[in-house]
């Protein structure tokens, strides 16, 4: 899959307190994602075009388990670029499914607004201002099988496994 | 070449003679929770759960995020959670005798077993590596899956050996070993942590769960402690499921191998907003730091020897004026206990406010949310931007004692002269 994007750039050690603000875990998840960042950046959601890729730098998602990879998803988040992204943040973006790659040296080849051009299956990312090309982490096949099958969710809906509200 | 913990509990549970970092494992899940949290929030509109569980048997829920519920949405969420728990029924810890936050309970019961794999809801899960497992902290959809199938996948990481030596002084405790070792080495992404070494004995469980549940905020995979006799006696009184004490093959490979002397460390406070190389001790502060609030609590600092750290210092001293001081026993066990040692006394005394043993506080859920430029000096896990209320609000993290001795001055206060004072 090739996805195209404006670059928005972040710090180092982001976390899903910032990206997910604890009170919008009770709000209906439609009306999570205009929250995002508004610790640190407040009023960025709005300049968000659909597509639009996150570049950042170590550590990106460190902190809950929250579902704040949706958050990005539903914003309209095409894709996350970091230098390395935290465990638990990554099996969410595999979960949900929200396409991230961990890409070393990403953070110092784009500036902010730069356009990423991204062949996710492969993890290469190229600056297509700069024409340099940076080969991340490809996922492997069992979670590209996750990918595809639309996320964990509709994995296991597909396979008959899942019932409705026990209530 | 040997394994490392992690790699040994990962092989075992995978079916494989041997496991290298990089791979990509299918393993067997032995215990596999959920909170409250996921039945309020997660899918709050369309939560789709398991027709039926692979093995119930392995299945816990315990409700200890917003409970008791605060409003009507968070009621219904509970009563998901326990109408779910009920039907299938599976191990379930509600308001009553055995509730308490997930971390504690599942230490409480031992229902963490040694050389097994633990997945729940809540990203502090690595907490239960104090108790020799391998448990992490997955999010909801992903349990669920563990629920549908019996398995998860790991890819398996590089593993840093921490080797304790040494003793650490009176008034320094393992939150503040963490805090330093969170200032000096930074993150530890994609990457499991090993705690052992000569001193590894003088942590008592309690202190290894500090240490292991807040190893989440430097972004670890596994935080697992080399087991010891004493473990083997505690899991073996309280569950008698079949365990394996796992210790490292002695050419075990490792990343790193760090040696940690504990004699030098000294109460440290993680400053506002994030926790890695974000440290300093409290001696270095410079300025008096005034404090509004301060907090002992969450999966980090709510057992029972943290709450004797308070009390040793609270004991015949008053809170300062207009200083707020929360306090959460970690389990309604901790606090049976803690009244019956007369420490819940000396907190009330002192002018504590003892909350229900929930995530509450520390979350900013449903206690003690801090309003504009207010100052809290909490120990909990984390100091995130407005995690605990307004954006403008200051987190500072420490130990107990730490917050003990800050409550009782009114700034940021190393708790070592108090100490020396008491044992005079």
């Amino acid at each position: 899959m090739k996805i195209t994007g404006r670059v928005w750039k972040f710090e180092a050690n982001i976390n899903t307190d910032v990206i997910m603000p604890g009170f919008t875990q009770l709000l209906p998840p439609a009306e999570r994602p205009q929250h995002a960042f508004s610790p640190n950046r407040p009023g960025w959601t709005k300049l968000v075009q659909i597509g639009d890729i996150i570049v950042a730098d170590k550590n990106f998602g460190t902190g809950s388990s929250r579902p704040a990879a949706r958050v990005l998803k539903d914003l309209g988040i095409g894709c996350l670029l970091a230098e390395s992204i935290n465990g638990l943040f990554f099996r969410n973006c595999v979960n949900e499914p929200f396409h991230a790659l961990e890409v070393v040296g990403v953070i110092d080849a784009f500036q902010e607004g730069d356009v990423a051009e991204v062949d996710f299956d492969k993890a290469t990312v190229t600056n297509t201002r700069t024409g340099q090309v940076l080969q991340g982490q490809v996922w492997p096949e069992a979670l590209l099988k996750i990918l595809n099958a639309g996320g964990i969710m509709s994995l296991l809906e597909s396979e008959g496994l899942l019932g409705d509200d026990y209530i | 070449m040997g394994m490392n913990i992690v790699e040994k509990i990962m092989a075992r549970s995978s079916g494989r003679s041997v496991v290298r970092p990089g791979d990509l494992v299918v393993v067997k899940v032995e215990t596999a929770v959920l909170t409250d949290m996921a039945f309020i929030a997660d899918h709050s509109d369309k939560l789709k759960l398991p027709k039926t569980l692979h093995d119930p048997d392995k299945v816990i829920i315990i409700n200890d995020h917003i409970t008791p519920p605060k409003d009507l949405a968070t009621a219904e969420g509970v009563l998901r959670s326990r109408t779910f728990a009920l039907k299938t029924g599976v191990r379930f810890h509600d308001i009553g005798a055995n509730q308490g936050i997930c971390h504690q309970v599942l230490a409480d019961h031992a229902y963490a077993l040694p050389g097994t794999v633990l997945v729940c809801g809540d990203s502090h899960s690595c907490s239960s590596g104090a108790l020799n497992c391998c448990a992490r902290g997955l999010g909801t959809t992903d349990i669920l899956y563990t629920f549908c199938t019996g398995q998860t996948w790991f890819k398996v990481g590089e593993t840093v050996r921490y080797e304790f030596t040494g003793e650490l002084q009176k008034g320094v405790s393992a939150k503040d070993v963490f805090l330093y070792i969170a200032g000096k080495y930074g993150d530890h992404v994609n990457c499991n942590i090993e705690f052992g070494g000569p001193a590894a004995d003088s942590f008592s469980l309690d202190a290894r769960r500090t240490l292991s549940t807040m190893a989440a905020e430097v972004s670890v995979e596994f935080a697992v402690w080399e087991p010891n006799a004493q473990l083997a006696e505690y899991v073996k009184a309280r569950n008698h499921r079949p365990f394996q004490m796992t210790y490292p093959d002695p050419d075990a490979a490792y990343l790193d191998v760090r040696a940690i002397e504990l004699r030098p460390i000294e109460p440290y406070v993680a400053l506002p907003d994030k926790v890695i190389n974000n440290t300093v001790p409290v001696s270095q502060l410079g300025e008096k730091i005034k404090v509004d609030q301060c907090c002992v609590g969450s999966c980090a600092n709510s057992t029972l020897e943290d709450l004797e750290a308070v009390a040793e210092i609270l004991k015949g001293r008053k809170i300062a004026d207009r200083v707020r001081f929360l306090v959460t026993p970690g389990s309604q066990l901790v606090y049976r206990e803690a009244a019956k040692r007369g420490i819940i006394n000396i907190l009330i005394e002192a002018g504590c406010l003892l909350t229900p043993p929930t995530c509450g506080v520390c979350a900013g859920l449903n206690n003690g949310v801090l309003a504009g430029e207010e100052v809290c000096i909490t120990a909990t896990t984390r100091n995130f931007k407005g995690r605990m209320g307004s954006n403008s609000a200051k987190i500072y993290l420490g130990s107990p004692a730490v917050i003990a001795a800050s409550a009782v001055t009114g700034h940021i206060t190393d708790p070592r002269g108090f100490l020396e004072v008491n044992s005079k």
